[in-house]
């Protein structure tokens, strides 16, 4: 929390605050894919897609129907909020993992459907002119603005999450993943929570395409395909997935390390491979699964 | 008076081989009733088809006079039928409180929107949920141990928590599949007593178990089952003496203890 607030004062540099600002960006999605991966044991292959039914929402209605942007961010919520629902309940009644497949082929629906109605989202080339977030006379356009407003919604969306983990549905979840045979014995309905967390996890990733698009003012199919899919949810599996805080730090990671391996020209890539095999390897619970060692090292000593 | 639960010709195949074949069994509000059998006889798959985890083949089940057939497991529980495993299924990674606080879960009511605005309704439904769930560990004697693991308990103490997390659910019936299996003699005495003190509380019990000193001690009622059929019912007294029980079951021993 502290870190938060204390960086941007020391860190004015514009271009490091356009990294965090996306780093918060990516939390916002990551934070409710960790709720669906380690709470409901799913994988979702497509949320790259709800955060591009976000985006296009919120920036189709903001330029084109002329809404100001706060009602075309809900608008978008519902919507995805809809459209995760009539996915999940098909998939998630079943077991074993029928919802990867089905957000596998929505992701890909959804990039063809963006890249063929040119009349409508520009197609290829995408749009632009998308209105800024203006709070009152406040108009957001700088990062540092930007900055305190992702984090913000970070922050809020942490705190919904630990929220739901410490309460009855969030011991249900826990649960469902420890047993699911003893878990109905208790008469806990396990596919209505699974579908209940993947509609929210859905949520999140519209929240934060609304703001990538508000924040960019320009979008394009380039930004939600299935590498961006793979993306979110490798940066949860680094992180470890037992924990929300655990997708936070594999979206700090996986944020920071392509800026710093901009240094070493065409190895980049090799050694961003290595990193991630080298941390599946030795920490199969993810970086979380390491702080938790050596915090409990450190406990003993 | 009705029975709170009642058989009628279940039977149960699994491909070629007839696990249940054709039983009818009543159990009466407030008894102890024990189906006994040698090992393959099908009572774990009659538990199975009670709580629908298996659903039988031909057959119907009553609750109360309600039919049970087509209900999946979570609403058959929510309805009052509570079970344990004969192969202990606790939320390993859950701590012993918390196993029990899931216990509470088909009687209490927070959903997901009352737990992420941390409404004061799920406030003080949690706390409510935590101090019952306490209580419960304090009956069974495991208050100690709420703070631990589940599967960090030793086998014995995991039996009674099976038991007192099923029993957390207020069932007004509750299926026990070999809760003394494992136990040594102490713990299943003590075991036992647990299983009466429940009964007294208003709980209809359902057991399965193969240790006959207890199931003796505590039935009302006894059923045999021998490969899926059932072959013999009555008092635990009835039973003893019962040739065809002997035979294929108790053994010669067994008479006249
Ligand atoms: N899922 C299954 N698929 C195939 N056969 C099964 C299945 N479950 C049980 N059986 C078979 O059905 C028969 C009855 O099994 P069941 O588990 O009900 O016996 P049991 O009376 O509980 O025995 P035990 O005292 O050993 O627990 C056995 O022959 C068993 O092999
Ligand atoms: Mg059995």
């Amino acid at each position: 929390m502290l870190v938060l607030v204390a960086l941007p004062m020391v860190m004015r540099n514009p271009y490091y605050l356009g990294i965090m600002v996306f780093m918060g960006i990516y939390s916002l999605i990551t934070i409710g894919l960790s709720l669906l991966m380690g709470y409901a044991g799913q994988i979702s292959l497509g949320h790259a897609a709800f955060f591009a039914t976000g985006a296009y929402t919120s920036g189709i209605l903001t330029t084109k129907a002329h809404l100001s942007p706060l009602p075309a961010f809900l608008a978008a919520i519902v919507l995805t909020a809809c459209i995760a629902f009539l996915i999940g309940i098909p998939t998630l009644r079943l077991k074993g993992h029928y919802l990867a497949m089905a957000t596998l082929g929505f992701g890909q629906i959804v990039y063809v459907a963006l890249n063929a109605s040119v009349d409508f989202t520009g197609g290829p080339s995408g749009f632009g002119e998308i209105p800024r977030i203006a709070l009152g006379n406040l108009v957001v356009e700088s990062q540092l603005a930007r900055y305190c407003l992702v984090w913000a919604l970070v922050v809020i969306v942490l705190l919904f999450s630990l929220n739901l983990i410490h309460s009855r549905v969030g011991r249900a979840l826990r649960s469902i993943h420890s047993s699911e045979l003893a878990a109905n014995a208790m008469g806990v309905n396990t596919s209505k929570y699974k579908i209940q967390v993947f509609v929210l996890s859905a949520i999140y990733a519209s929240i934060a395409g609304s703001l990538y698009a508000h924040f960019v003012t320009f979008i394009s199919p380039g930004s939600f395909d299935l590498e961006f899919s793979i993306l979110l949810v490798t940066m949860v599996v680094v992180g470890g997935m037992a924990n929300v805080w655990g997708a936070l730090l594999g979206t700090v990671l996986l944020t920071l390390l392509p800026e710093f391996l901009r240094g070493f020209k065409d190895y980049d890539i090799l050694i961003y491979g290595s990193t991630l095999l080298l941390i599946m390897i030795f920490m199969p619970e993810g970086l979380f699964g390491l702080v938790k060692k050596l915090r409990s090292v450190r406990g003993r000593m | 008076m009705e029975p709170i639960l009642e058989a009628i010709n279940l039977s149960k195949r699994f491909g070629g081989l007839v696990a249940v074949s054709d039983v009818s069994l009543k159990v009466e509000t407030g008894e102890i009733k024990a189906i006994i059998g040698p090992n393959g006889a099908g009572k774990t798959t009659i538990f199975n088809a009670i709580t629908g985890v298996d659903p039988p083949t031909a057959g119907e089940i009553r609750f109360k006079g309600q039919k049970l057939n087509g209900l999946k497991p979570y609403e058959i529980a929510s309805q009052g039928i509570s079970r344990t495993f004969q192969n202990v299924e606790l939320f390993d990674n859950m701590s012993v409180l918390e196993n029990v606080m899931v216990g509470r879960h088909p009687r209490t009511f927070s959903g997901l929107l009352s737990a992420v605005f941390h409404l004061p309704k799920a406030i003080a439904e949690e706390k409510a949920i935590r101090d019952d769930a306490m209580e419960r560990l304090a009956f069974v004697g495991l208050s100690s141990s709420a703070q631990e693991l589940a599967s960090k308990l030793p086998f014995g103490q995991q039996r009674v928590l099976e038991l007192a997390r099923a029993w957390a659910t207020d069932p007004e019936l509750l299926l026990l599949d070999e809760p003394a299996a494992g136990l040594n003699s102490h713990e299943a005495t003590v075991l036992a007593d647990l299983i009466l003190k429940i009964r007294e509380k208003g709980t209809t019990i359902l057991l399965v178990e193969h240790d006959m000193e207890l199931v003796m001690d505590i039935s009302d009622e006894i059923i045999v089952l021998n490969y899926g059929k059932k072959i013999a019912e009555g008092k635990p007294e009835e039973i003893q003496d019962n040739q065809e029980v002997i035979k294929a079951y108790l053994g010669e021993d067994f008479k006249g203890r």
